[in-house]
């Protein structure tokens, strides 16, 4: 472990400013709480608020995995990773099942999680409706009544135009029937991996400093319409690696003739089921 | 000051620990859960109730406590916190004794609902109820099953079925508060039911029958 640096690189005093923002987004499911986010030694974008959560909750017997996109070999998931082993001693893996806290960049592994693991989301955007309205303080005025009309209309111009629901990624939810909340750009096709999920999931978003958290077993629900209801989109095809047709596939481009593969996103997944399979 | 008990052994780790015993506590209401890594307290104050001030109150949450002097000094000096003159302008507050109705507490706003306080109540014992739920209990021991009382059942956002949880010391009318408080939100009071070196939870969502 590093000298020189407090355990999990942050201050005593900001993990207890972190640790009752947590709690308190623990009670109030869905709801984005401020925090005062701390400069970190990597940008923006990088994963800053995820960490900080990451940092507040870790301790040294905890086995951390990072993910980047279901991948545990980029280098956003390998520098976060380090840092921890770095500043915290901690044991890092990149088995699913071998973790005990999980910080992820836009996707939820495909192994169903346990009671036993919590789930870090690193989150650009907290606010789903600031596409929608621009002024935070009017986003947080339509929170506080739950006025989430503006999201419908959106989801319904959709349809209108183009028949279905246009969005692949980031697609807004209601917590526990009262909050809209961001799931962060993960694929809508993780969606229903929120719903009763078993692991706490907690968000960090370091740039726009909010903290807000899906305590277990918390009804997560997709917005859709009686008469258009929300579906999962997946290409159609099998991973060319593991031939897995229910994981969430990454197109990949192979040479400059039109050469294209599907694989599957979660590499850990893949992995697992190839070795199962040789 | 001469008789001031020290805080934490390892200030980081165990402060980190007793977050994360809090962290469950308050994911999985009422499930009950052990702090291993304590503080020596001054008496009143139980063990599990000084470790989550010591992790979560600093110079920033005003607390508020019941607990006279020598409490107050402890805190003083280990967490820095400001004493509130009353439960309203407290974030944390500590009931040892008979603790403050909870529509006496800040229960934040709808805008702002985290600044709701969170109330630390001391109580004599909690208990999960052993298979079999508490019939099979009251016939081995009636003495016993007659203090632990009904016991009560939880649902709510962290549960996956019901949790049960038996209170003992937990004042009387406390289920008619919670209910009271229910439509409030998401403004609200979040509990930490603290009994010697255990705690549990209630957060602000969780719905509670006798049962």
């Amino acid at each position: 472990m590093e000298q020189g640096y407090n355990f999990a690189y942050l201050d005593e005093a900001t993990k207890r400013m972190i640790r009752r923002a947590i709690l308190k987004a623990v009670a109030i499911p869905g709801h984005q709480i401020p925090f005062g986010a701390r400069e970190m030694p990597l940008p923006y974008g990088w994963g800053t608020g995820g960490i900080q959560v990451t940092a507040s909750i870790i301790g040294p017997n905890d086995t951390l995995k990072v993910i980047d996109q279901g991948a545990d070999d980029t280098t956003n998931a390998i520098s976060i990773r380090r840092f921890f082993a770095r500043v915290a001693g901690v044991a890092t893996t990149e088995h699913t099942a071998e973790a005990s806290i999980i910080q992820t960049r836009h996707r939820i592994p495909e192994r169903a999680l346990r009671e036993d693991q919590i789930l870090v989301y690193q989150v650009p955007m907290p606010e789903p409706l600031f596409r929608l309205e621009p002024r935070v303080a009017e986003t947080r005025r339509m929170h506080a009544l739950a006025e989430y009309g503006l999201m419908q209309v959106r989801l319904y111009e959709d349809i209108a135009r183009l028949g279905r629901i246009g969005t692949a990624y980031n697609y807004p939810v209601m917590v526990n029937a009262r909050y809209l909340m961001s799931p962060s750009p993960i694929p809508a096709f993780d969606n229903p991996k929120m719903d009763r999920m078993p692991a706490l999931q907690l968000f960090g978003a370091g740039r726009e400093k909010r903290i807000y958290a899906v305590p277990p077993y918390t009804p997560v629900k997709s917005l859709d319409f009686d008469d258009h209801p929300f579906r999962a989109i997946r290409a159609p095809h099998a991973c060319t690696l593991c031939g897995s047709t229910s994981s969430y596939l990454d197109e990949v481009v192979t040479d400059d003739r039109g050469g294209r593969v599907f694989v599957c996103s979660d590499t850990d997944y893949c992995q697992s089921r190839r070795e199962k399979a040789a | 000051m001469n008789d001031l008990l020290p805080g934490f052994a390892d200030p980081v780790l165990d402060a980190q620990s007793a977050f994360r015993a809090v962290l469950e506590a308050m994911s999985r209401p009422g499930r009950i859960v052990a702090i291993d890594r304590l503080p020596e307290a001054p008496v009143p104050l139980m063990p599990a109730a000084a470790a989550v001030l010591l992790t979560l109150a600093d110079a920033d949450t005003p607390v508020w406590s019941d607990a006279g002097d020598r409490v107050v000094a402890w805190l003083g000096f280990h967490a820095g916190c400001p004493i509130a003159s009353t439960p309203l302008a407290a974030r944390f507050v500590l009931a040892t004794g008979a603790a403050p109705a909870l529509d006496a507490l800040d229960p934040g706003s709808e805008e702002e609902p985290q600044f709701a306080a969170t109330l630390i109540l001391q109580v004599q014992a909690l208990e999960r109820p052993m298979d079999g739920g508490p019939e099979a209990r009251r016939s081995e021991s009636a003495a016993y099953a007659d203090k632990l009382g009904s016991g009560w059942r939880l649902t709510g956002p962290g549960i996956e079925h019901a949790h049960h949880l038996h209170v003992i010391g937990a004042p009387t009318d406390f289920l008619a508060q919670w209910r009271a408080q229910r439509p409030l939100f998401p403004c609200g009071v979040d509990v930490i039911l603290c009994a010697g070196t255990r705690l549990a939870a209630l957060p602000r969502t969780v719905q509670i029958e006798e049962g």
